[in-house]
């Protein structure tokens, strides 16, 4: 167990409940759902929780930090535009990959500019960012998929090592990059810091605001390489596609215990969460429950999990002193 | 006293300047008005068709629509709050409330069915926050998610149109040439002004918003304030369904997304800070012209519908720099 993990139960914290739901989710998916365990199906799903979990990587480094970022669906979904615009126009996959994350890179930089510069609330600054993702997507493309771009993105999709997918060991290389920033450089101490209390950072002569804006920036560059998996799987691009996905990966932070008011949560909490999420969804869809009445009850699920937490919490700190 | 100390210290100086910002928030709406003239007379000079008396009562009857559903998110923002699920509860309840009508009982049982769901939804918003503690932001957002979900479900991908002229009304209808909207506006801004400045309860609101920590220690019942508040912001979404469904004469699922960055621009344009406590339901107003004016003149310009959500999002971004600005850099920090 990671030090910040030790800390947080010294201080009390109980461990989140996503351990036992996520495991109850399962054992209820495996005996409840026909077809849920089996070789392809469990292939399937880690298919399906792969951006997710890209997504939900550094959307937990922003929520540590106080902020989140509701404008990665949208410039996601920018990216894989550019990405396929730029394979389209008849340039090689790296090329496409590099203007993808330039792209990413950008809202990424100018969401954490405004944010830690400016100390403007995340959630209207991204929510702002949204708009002009979405807009810049929708004009580039008239509103149109984009399609016609040869195989690359597809086959580099459908490439696997060891019998691993490609999308799934992208995903896990991104968690194994987030929980070393995390936990083992300066950057992720910061991370904890801007959430605890960020104005006593900026106090004690901290240069807070760089690493703050790493954060964003971190996911803006995420987001550019998660566009190349969402292409990938569809062989096409389509301006509003991934719009919502940032819902999922906020759920899946929420779900794994991190608090958006104290700095504090675990990054393996989320990938618990998006492995709830995911397992959800996919005996949703073996049900044939569609997809918007997966939405209402992953909101379900929080207000579960969150009615929980806040119980035992007062349970524990009902006989403090 | 010794508990009060640490948040006592901030309390006097807070009351000053809350008065400062409330008198430059009067300073702020004449600018707001001048921006306005200044729109419009551009737009009368660049395009022959902005000045005729269709197409102002035109941009009115719209500003009345974003203002109905703005004016409940002021008060969520005045009290330090927000509600981001105004424009999906607007759908579900336009939904619900055109599947009520075609059942052909009468045009009220859809009138109640809209204002009963969209008040259900704000009272589950009050409570998250209130009772669960969660941040205003995450249990609307969440909320928005929720009921956008259930609408999509409930539409199946349909449409449902084609509702009585009798409850059309109340969207298209003129009364003495002026739209009925316009009314509405009219009206909800005189009572909603009078519940802001000259009751109790509505004064709490901005004590809430300003200092809620000093707002509980003078007595204001702050959670069941904040739980009435999301309650209004409810009912106004409802409201706000009523007039839409009844103009475009057609409910779907996705009726209402486009209209809340519009509708959080429109406020925040209006000079409502999002740090909470100042503001008022004229400024948002006046913001919702503003809005209007602009995708008005976007059509007008012949510019294609898919700027707008750039060109929107551009104006909440120089909405909330703005409020920055306003605010000074000093008030910002602690």
């Amino acid at each position: 167990m990671n030090a910040p993990g030790t800390a947080a139960r010294k201080r009390g914290r109980p461990t989140p409940s996503i351990i036992p739901i996520a495991v109850v989710l399962a054992l209820a998916a495996a005996l409840g759902v026909h077809g849920f365990v089996s070789a392809r199906n469990v292939g399937n799903i880690g298919l399906q929780a792969s951006i997710l979990l890209m997504i939900s990587m550094p959307m937990t480094l922003a929520i540590m930090s106080e902020g989140l970022d509701l404008s990665a669906g949208a410039v996601l979904s920018l990216c894989s535009v550019v990405l396929a615009q730029v394979l389209a126009a008849g340039h090689d996959l790296p090329a496409a990959l590099l203007a993808s994350i330039a792209v990413g890179l950008v809202f990424g930089f100018g969401n954490g500019a405004i944010i830690a510069l400016l100390r403007l609330p995340p959630f209207v600054v991204t929510l702002a960012t949204l708009g002009i993702a979405q807009g810049i997507a929708l004009v580039l493309t008239d509103g149109n998929a984009v399609s016609g771009i040869g195989r690359s993105a597809a086959s580099l999709y459908a490439l696997a090592w060891f019998g691993i997918p490609m999308p799934v060991l992208i995903a896990l290389a991104t968690w194994l990059l987030t929980h070393v920033l995390l936990y083992h450089t300066r950057f992720g101490t910061y991370v904890f810091a801007i959430g605890g209390n960020r104005d006593a950072l900026v106090l004690a002569g901290a240069r807070a605001s760089a690493y703050h804006i790493a954060i964003y920036a971190y996911m803006g560059m995420v987001l550019g390489v998660a566009a190349l998996l969402l292409t990938g799987r569809m062989n096409a691009a389509h301006p509003t596609v991934a719009i919502g996905m940032e819902f999922d990966a906020i759920a899946a932070v929420v779900l794994g215990g991190t608090s958006f008011e104290r700095g504090d949560g675990r990054l393996f909490g989320t990938v618990l969460g998006v492995a709830a999420i995911a397992i959800l969804r996919n005996a949703l869809d073996l049900l044939g429950v569609e997809s918007s009445l997966q939405v209402v009850s992953i909101g379900v699920l929080i207000l579960v999990v969150i009615v929980i937490d806040s119980a035992r919490k007062a349970k524990r700190t009902a006989f403090a002193p | 006293m010794s508990a009060s100390g640490a948040n006592g210290a901030s309390a006097p100086a807070g009351t000053i300047s809350t008065w400062r910002r409330l008198d430059a928030h009067s300073t702020a709406l004449i600018y707001r008005i001048v921006l306005i003239l200044a729109m419009a007379g551009i737009l009368a000079v660049t395009t022959g068709a902005f000045a005729s008396t269709a197409n102002v009562l035109n941009v009115l009857r719209q500003a009345s629509l974003l203002f109905l559903l703005a004016s409940g998110l002021t008060l969520a923002i005045l009290c330090g709050g927000i509600d981001l699920s105004v424009a999906a509860n607007l759908t579900l309840s336009a939904c619900l409330a055109a599947g009520a009508i075609k059942l052909g009982v009468s045009p009220w049982l859809g009138v109640a069915v809209a204002l009963a769901c969209s008040m259900i939804i704000g009272f589950l918003n009050g409570v998250a926050i209130t009772r669960l503690r969660l941040p205003p932001f995450l249990a609307t957002y969440a909320m928005l998610w929720i009921v956008q979900g259930l609408a999509f479900h409930y539409m199946g991908g349909q449409e449902i149109y084609g509702f009585p002229p009798a409850f059309r009304a109340l969207g298209t209808g003129f009364l003495l040439g002026v739209p009925i909207p316009v009314y509405l506006m009219a009206a909800v801004l005189l009572v909603g002004t009078v519940f802001t400045s000259r009751l109790n309860v509505g004064r709490e609101i901005f004590a809430i918003g300003a200092n809620p920590e000093a707002a509980r220690l003078s007595g204001i019942p702050v959670r069941r304030r904040q739980l009435l508040v999301y309650v209004i912001s409810g009912l106004m979404s409802g409201t706000a369904a009523l007039v839409f469904l009844a103009r475009v004469n057609a409910a779907d699922s996705g009726m209402g997304e486009p209209l809340l960055l519009p509708v959080l621009a429109a406020v925040l344009i209006g000079g409502t800070s999002l740090f909470g406590g100042v503001g008022s339901l004229l400024g948002t107003m006046l913001g919702s012209i503003i809005l209007a004016l602009v995708i008005n003149g976007m059509n007008l310009l012949d510019v294609k519908a898919q700027w707008q959500p750039l060109v929107v999002g551009a104006v909440l971004l120089a909405a909330v720099l703005i409020d920055l600005v306003g605010r000074g850099r000093g008030e910002r920090i602690g």
